[in-house]
């Protein structure tokens, strides 16, 4: 395992995304309100290319007529079939106990601390002065 | 890695190489402009065309009956050509995405555009008909030749559905004649016999994709709430239309003819035939017409496309299910672009024996095809 720097906080806003390849395999990486998360970019249900989906709510419902959206921004939504997943853990809504999509500890670092290293950053050159994206994989 | 839990088999990959030349028996083109119809329309009806538009059966004209799955309206997400416009209406962009994907040998195409089957005003729904059938050689079969067409008719115009028919006949760039699932009598009936000998004595097969709209409740319950309730639906559809086929006769009168049911599931087949076996026996003297137990009748004459493959809770299952259907009468399909199509590596979530994949994935296609 290794740390790598994937972006700079600025090119991922909050609700964006951005699509990258660490160590061979493509990983999304997503701001839901200033907080980051990273999940591999492949449906276990077909193999779609899950990060390419939307993000949307969790819509629930007690009774038919009634329905309440939460987590607003949360529920990453396949584009292929709509199986949904929490950005936050990975977890299936509709098959919590079987499956779930590989998730990965992000954290944003200063460029002050990262020029110090260890760290792996392919293609995106750090200074000094800025906020990074680091994915652990 | 994603982890997969055990119920859903590890072994379940197609792997590339038997994918090399399969058959895609469900592909929907669509236009990029409704007016690319225009050149095949003669100028009364391109003028009815603008002017009036379609009536179709539904209650609620211009709208699908449930805007399913805004945005997107049924489609898969990441099916949008970059060049803009509809999916499948690009067809670098579905050789991109499907076509070259896996090397695929043939493509049938199912439209679901021009509602000229659907259509009340039956001479302008012929019109439609005719022209959504030039629109596939020119548009598609004549730039990729490995995209097939499908025959469009209305079939409460007998005289012209004929007519269509007759005319496309010996044209191998057409598989199959392509019938709404849903119409105003099931399919059996006397006044549609005409139409299906002209389908058999031309050599083409009859295609029923779900859809479609009767004007009447789309299942024999009443008018369903939900788009996933409605989709069950088709189901029965399915059902009705294989019964009528049955009971009134119809492989007795026509026995050459093939017919294939796509999208509709196939799970179902073997509960429905064990049921009309048994009540064969019962009330045979009801339907003298019928010589044999429905369920060969059926093993005869019915064919079954795979998406959306169920899913059975036991992967296991889905091997005994297929074995009752008979291994030689399903065809794969992929439903591209829609929301809900099959990847062929992953579609089935049990591992298939090597010699039935070949026959499931491009075999029992190309000998229903007749293709090369």
């Amino acid at each position: 395992m290794a740390r790598h720097v994937v972006a700079t906080v600025e090119e991922i806003p909050p609700g964006q995304s951005k699509i990258v390849t660490v160590r061979g395999r493509e990983i999304g990486v997503f701001n839901v309100a200033s907080d980051f998360y990273a999940l591999i970019n492949r449906c276990p249900h077909e193999g779609a290319a899950l990060c390419k989906g939307m993000l949307v709510g969790r819509m629930e419902s007690d009774t038919p007529g009634e329905y309440r959206l939460t987590r607003k921004g949360e529920m990453l939504r396949c584009p292929w079939h709509g199986w949904e997943f929490d950005i936050r853990t990975g977890q299936s809504w509709c098959d919590p106990d079987h499956t779930f999509v590989r998730s990965y500890k992000v954290s944003v670092e200063p460029g002050e601390s990262l020029v110090k290293g260890p760290y792996v950053a392919e293609t995106v050159p750090v200074r000094i002065e800025g906020d990074y994206i680091v994915v652990d994989v | 890695m994603n982890v997969i839990a055990p119920t859903v088999s590890s072994q379940a990959d197609v792997s590339i190489q038997s994918l090399i030349g399969y058959v895609d028996c469900d592909i929907h083109p669509y236009f990029k402009d409704p007016a690319e119809l225009d050149e095949f329309l003669a100028p009364k009806w391109r003028e009815h065309r603008r002017e009036y538009g379609a009536r179709s059966r539904s209650p609620m004209a211009y709208a699908a009956q449930y805007p399913r799955l805004s945005p997107g309206v049924g489609m898969r997400q990441d099916a949008f050509p970059p060049t803009g416009g509809h999916p499948g209406s690009d067809l670098a962009f579905m050789r991109e995405q499907l076509i070259d994907l896996f090397g695929m040998a043939h493509g049938i195409m199912l439209p679901l555009l021009g509602r000229g089957g659907d259509e009340r005003n039956l001479e302008f729904g012929a019109a439609m008909c005719n022209a959504v059938n030039d629109w596939q050689l020119a548009h598609w079969c004549a730039p990729e030749p490995r995209l097939k067409a499908s025959i469009q008719i209305n079939v409460d115009h007998a005289e012209a559905a004929v007519a269509e028919i007759e005319k496309r006949a010996g044209d191998r760039r057409f598989a199959q004649v392509q019938i709404q699932q849903r119409g105003l009598e099931p399919l059996g009936r006397h006044r549609y016999r005409k139409i299906l000998e002209a389908c058999a004595a031309n050599g083409f097969p009859i295609a029923m994709h779900l859809g479609g709209t009767s004007g009447h409740a789309s299942t024999a319950g009443g008018w369903p709430s939900y788009y996933h309730e409605e989709h069950h639906a088709y189901v029965q559809s399915m059902e009705a239309i294989v019964t009528s086929l049955v009971v009134e006769g119809v492989f007795e009168q026509v026995p050459n003819l093939r017919v294939v049911l796509v999208e509709g599931g196939f799970a179902w087949i073997p509960a429905l035939t064990w049921r009309l076996d048994k009540h064969f026996l019962r009330l045979r003297s009801e339907v003298p017409h019928l010589k044999r137990l429905p369920s060969e009748y059926i093993r005869d004459h019915i064919w079954v496309t795979t998406q959306p493959v169920e899913e059975p809770e036991r992967a296991g299952d889905m091997l005994s299910t297929l074995e009752w259907i008979g291994w030689d009468r399903v065809m794969f399909s992929t439903d591209y672009p829609h929301w809900d199509q099959d990847d062929p590596r992953y579609a089935f979530k049990v591992a298939i024996p090597e010699a039935n994949k070949k026959k499931l994935f491009r075999d029992n296609a190309l000998a229903f095809y007749g293709f090369e």
